[in-house]
């Protein structure tokens, strides 16, 4: 195991390296990509100065309430649909293809009926994740032993009861599996959004210091919005394997 | 009214078929009375219906004709005072021993130290006082059903239902764990209600054996053991254990090939 995280850092470290050789030796020209070294200095300045903190908390509230809402609307979905056959024989064509349609195409029409607030992008960030929540939460709920809901009823717990003591415990790992999917589907959909046309955020900062060749802006956000990602991820993956360990999972 | 503790009373179970056609006759009819702190053990072949009779009894499903009754009272949903131990691993992987085993005394209306005391109870009993912080996962199979027999017994059961618990144990651990219950069984005095394929099991375990015909499950045969109260596996060194077997199997063999020729016939 330690032997796999080693070459895993080897490997971002390589990559890394490969960049910095090729941007120092010219092979990537440097209005295309700084070299490494420049980007984490203007990612410090851009740090140490607070610059773009407006927007960077602008986008992380919306990528948060986007996450939270996809989240707990596709939890108390799935946990509903789990009991309704019919319902989710209904739906279930819907969940087969829903991936296959560009939600961004639907832009336009959410600016039409939320202006040019957050609204549109919250939306966005939430329709792309709540599927995904929805169909792990259900795919976790099939995989609750039958035993174990005898065992409840033996208990004599109600419905809710047997979801919020057993089901939902059992799904745990399912549940975190989730929260990985609305995340990124949340970072998706907000930054996504914001490059198409916001007036602040950091998709709005991004395209703007794109479209003006400002590099020194641009590469410290993409930066943040990385490591924002991968720290978050990070976290909750670290969780999962804690879990799925006392599980007797890993 | 009837001095037994369960009796069932003509009660068949058909499991209704989709699409028009006719449905399974799964057990049935039925007639028996289980006498209060009796041990009583079933064994028929697969199929037979043993793990439905437990289910009826449990008020886990209803029967399709005649009643079924516990204490006197015909049952209509899961019944106060019966605690099932099931095959399958029911443990629940979330939760350390003792949590899993407080799990049966959560909502009910007991003081704390009640409840304290009858989980340490039961960890005593089960032999589980070293592993009461550690996660099921990390136990053998053995002790993860002590954990589930544990979790039942919390609930001071008066009817105790045990559903081939013993089904995924080597031979030697099975043993064991049969000595264990008959201790349990003589401390709590609860009526034991025993499903089981194995009938040396049975034979060791049981007051009354009782014996099932294939599909649709009926009481072919009800054998008294006569074994002391105050009985543990060493009684399988007996003479006459061999005699008891024997008997049981010589019910038993006729309706296991049937069951047989019905699967390599493929019906």
């Amino acid at each position: 195991m330690r032997a796999v995280r080693i070459y895993q850092v080897a490997v971002i470290v390589g990559f890394v390296l490969l960049l910095e050789v090729l941007c120092l030796a010219g092979v990537i020209d440097k209005i295309t990509m700084p070299a490494p070294h420049i980007i984490l200095r203007d990612f410090v300045l851009m740090i140490v100065h607070r610059r773009y903190f407006s927007d960077i908390a602008i986008t992380m509230t919306n990528v948060l309430i986007a996450f939270a809402a996809a989240f707990t609307v596709g939890v108390l979905t799935g946990t509903i649909l789990h009991g309704y056959r019919t319902a989710r024989d209904v739906l279930d064509p819907l969940f087969a293809t829903y991936y296959a349609i560009p939600v961004f195409a639907f832009y336009p029409l959410f600016i039409v009926i939320f202006g040019l607030g957050d609204g549109p992008q919250l939306l966005i960030g939430f329709l792309l994740g709540v599927v995904a929540v929805i169909v792990t939460i259900l795919n976790g709920l099939d995989r609750v032993p039958t035993v174990l809901k005898k065992t409840a009823r033996i208990n004599r717990l109600t419905a809710l009861q047997t979801t919020m003591q057993v089901t939902l415990p059992f799904c745990a790992p399912y549940l975190l599996t989730a929260a990985k999917l609305a995340l990124a589907y949340a970072f998706i959909g907000v930054i996504g959004s914001e490059f198409i046309l916001a007036r602040s955020g950091m998709g709005y900062e991004i395209g703007f210091a794109y479209t003006n060749f400002d590099n020194a802006t641009m590469y410290p956000l993409i930066l943040l919005i990385l490591l924002m990602s991968i720290f978050a991820n990070g976290l909750l993956s670290r969780w999962e394997k804690l879990l799925l360990a006392r599980r007797g999972q890993h | 009214m009837s001095s037994a503790h369960v009796t069932l009373r003509g009660v068949t179970k058909v499991f209704p078929a989709s699409g028009g056609a006719s449905g399974v006759h799964a057990l049935g009819p039925i007639d028996l009375d289980i006498r209060k702190g009796e041990f009583f053990a079933v064994v028929g072949p697969s199929g037979c219906g043993k793990s439905t009779l437990l289910e009826l009894i449990a008020g886990l499903t209803a029967p399709s004709e005649g009643d079924v009754e516990f204490e006197g009272r015909k049952i209509a949903d899961i019944p106060d005072g019966v605690g099932v131990v099931f095959q399958e691993d029911a443990s629940f992987s979330w939760l350390n021993v003792r949590d899993n085993i407080e799990f049966s005394l959560r909502g009910k209306d007991l003081p704390p130290e009640e409840k304290a005391r009858r989980v340490e109870a039961a960890i005593v009993m089960m032999g589980l006082t070293d592993f009461a912080r550690t996660y099921p996962a990390q136990l053998s199979g053995g002790m993860r059903q002590r954990v589930c027999i544990a979790r039942t017994l919390v609930m001071e059961p008066r009817l105790i239902l045990l559903d081939e618990p013993f089904g995924a144990l080597d031979q030697q651990t099975r043993l064991l764990m049969g000595d264990e219950i008959l201790k349990l069984w003589r401390a709590t005095g609860a009526t034991v209600f025993l499903i089981t394929h194995a009938l040396d099991e049975a034979a060791m375990l049981a007051d009354r054996i009782g014996v099932m015909s294939a599909r649709p499950g009926r009481l072919i045969d009800v054998v008294e053991t006569n074994w002391p109260r105050d009985r543990d596996s060493r009684i399988v060194e007996r003479d006459n254990f061999g005699l008891l077997t024997s008997r049981l199997w010589k019910s038993l063999r006729e309706e296991s090939m049937k069951t047989m020729g019905r699967t390599m016939g493929g019906a």
